[in-house]
């Protein structure tokens, strides 16, 4: 009576060929992923050295190190942080916690939505508008970085407001009645319960940051300053555009020099997302509700 | 017309004539209620005829639904106004607490969550930590939670029994001396046992607090409530002592619904 039919084989057999065909997909997916790092790895691994991390390029940049753009990068980045972050927090909060749902306020959150899919290379020019002509601050670090931070704006206000909203309302309730002020709820409950949150999605913007070359290659970067900046009006050096520079405008450079950039600039981006993946997990642990 | 005004010092809550609107839909129809000072008034009435609303007029907590909501008539909380123009919503719920149906104790350790209220609205002066540990000592004591929980007072109150907590969601109102604590079907979430600790301990605050609690519970309301007041459909229909209410209901509504005939 409980034997399996012609129809049970037939559904046991579809069932595998779908599973198997899943699993290859996912496979496919993460093959790419395998090879470049083993490439890198294998390609670029000879050229790590402290001197290669710690010295300037030299005989136009064939030989010698990374370290203005190594530090132009770490630049960029925190500069650009220091200006994203405040800005897409307190937008978050806004809109997360004061913002009255109306048609403006949907309209916000539209065009918030939307200037995350504009092309870095639009970012790249407006950046050249804005900061480098209108507000005169020049090719510089500040230009450069004030044009990544618009750019990443639009994903920290989404990460920061998703964190947000992830907090139980239960909580935000037990405040009000008991005459606690949005202010204090925010400042008191919200906040704390979300941090992680907001913290570990601003890391892993601001990872994707350190890669882009288009906004920082008209606004603030230079392909060849062997001096590290003294200053945020400075221009710089940046580890994306040296990679470009080595790979398409300098001849002869060898070949490990240009894997060696490339694995620093993505172990870079590995360590920041692994930084927040822990931190996340950390912080995980240690909340319960 | 002097018993008139001495009869309304006796008040604790005195809602007359509102009517509640959500957007287009009227929620309340009208409502009136007395409630005298330090008494226990159980609300009843199948789901849906707007205790909740009702209870949430009084600390004006509906309002933060935005001007969706419109109310009408008065509200007076010892002899106040809850819906004049200059009334601070923040001291009307120091003054009016409130307790859920689910326990919604904050993310924080038990002893912070006694604090919470409590440091919210002190005005300028710093407690030493043995005055903050006299104010949690006597506010948990208050509901019977002391010995359960003297020795963790950081344990985060979010891992304690559902009925630990809210014994703990109605100590974190005690520090800040309300007058009035409104509760809203809070022990639905609770198994029998611990409704029955609940009940034992609201029987306990009255006198030193006015309750208002909404019930599900005919049994609840006739064991812990010295009024009740049964509303139907938006409508008050009848309000007296509980004994009286539940023997001789006047109203045949009243009758029908004590005798679950509204499910
Ligand atoms: N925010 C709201 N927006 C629109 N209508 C609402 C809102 N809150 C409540 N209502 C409606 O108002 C009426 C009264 O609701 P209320 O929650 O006060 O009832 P209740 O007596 O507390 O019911 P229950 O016993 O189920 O808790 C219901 O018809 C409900 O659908
Ligand atoms: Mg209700």
């Amino acid at each position: 009576m409980f034997a399996a039919t012609a129809l049970d084989h037939r559904n046991r057999r579809t069932q595998r060929a779908f599973k198997a065909l899943f699993g290859l997909m996912t496979l496919m997916l993460i093959t790419p992923v395998i090879i470049i790092l083993t490439v890198l790895v294998v390609k670029g691994g000879p050229a790590l050295s402290m001197e290669f991390l710690f010295s300037a390029p030299s005989n136009g940049m064939t030989a010698g190190g990374i370290f203005p753009a190594l530090v132009g990068t770490v630049w960029l980045v925190a500069v650009a942080l220091l200006a994203s972050v405040p800005v897409g927090v307190a937008s978050a909060i806004y809109l997360a916690e004061y913002a009255p749902d109306n048609w403006f306020t949907r309209l916000i959150n539209l065009a918030i939505i939307n200037l995350a899919g504009v092309p870095s290379i639009v970012h790249a020019l407006f950046g050249v508008g804005a900061f480098v002509l209108f507000a005169g601050f020049g090719e510089s670090i500040l230009a450069a970085s004030l044009t990544l931070a618009v750019m990443t704006l639009p994903v920290v206000i989404v990460a920061t407001r998703e964190s947000l909203q992830a907090v139980p309302k239960a909580f935000r309730e037990a405040c009000w009645n008991m005459g606690a002020t949005r202010w204090q709820t925010i400042w008191k409950v919200v906040l704390p319960n979300s941090i992680s949150g907001i913290l570990t999605g601003v890391i892993l913007e601001v990872s994707r940051t350190s890669g882009e070359t288009a906004p920082i290659m008209f606004t603030g970067a230079a392909l060849f300053l062997p001096f590290l900046p003294q200053g945020v009006l400075d221009q710089t050096m940046a580890l994306s555009l040296h990679l470009f520079v080595l790979s398409t405008q300098v001849p002869n450079v060898p070949e490990h020099l240009e894997y060696g950039v490339a694995l620093v600039l993505i172990g870079m981006v590995l360590a920041m997302n692994a930084l927040s993946i822990g931190f996340r997990v950390y912080l995980r642990g240690r909340k319960k509700w | 017309m002097a018993d008139a005004t001495t009869a309304a010092k006796d008040l604790a809550i005195d809602v007359r004539g509102v009517s509640l609107w959500y957007g287009t839909f009227q929620a309340l129809y009208e409502v009136n209620l007395e409630v005298k000072r330090g008494s226990i008034t159980a609300l009843i009435g199948p789901s849906g005829c707007g205790k909740s609303t009702l209870l949430r007029s009084v600390n004006r907590i509906n309002e933060r639904l935005g001007s969706y909501v419109r109310t009408t008539g008065s509200i007076h909380v010892l002899q106040h106004d809850v819906l004049a123009e200059d009334v601070e919503p923040a001291r009307l719920r120091k003054e009016v607490g409130m307790v859920f149906q689910r326990p919604n104790p904050l993310p924080l350790s038990v002893r912070d969550n006694v604090l919470f209220a409590h440091k919210l609205h002190r005005t300028g002066q710093r407690y030493t930590r043995a005055q903050e540990d006299g104010i949690v000592e006597e506010a948990l004591s208050t509901v019977l939670l002391w010995d359960e929980v003297k020795d963790d007072l950081d344990r985060k109150a979010t891992t304690l029994s559902l009925e630990a907590q809210q014994k703990l969601c109605i100590a974190r109102l005690l520090p800040v001396k309300p007058s009035v604590i409104l509760m809203d079907e809070p022990t639905s979430a609770l198994d029998p046992a611990a409704t029955e600790a609940l009940e034992e301990l609201i029987w306990e605050l009255r006198g030193d607090y006015t309750i208002l609690i909404v019930t599900h519970n005919m049994a609840q309301a006739r064991r812990a409530s010295e009024e009740t007041a049964f509303m139907l459909l938006g409508r008050m229909v009848e309000h007296g002592p509980t004994e009286e209410l539940f023997l001789r209901p006047h109203d045949q509504q009243t009758a029908d619904y004590i005798e679950g005939r509204y499910g």
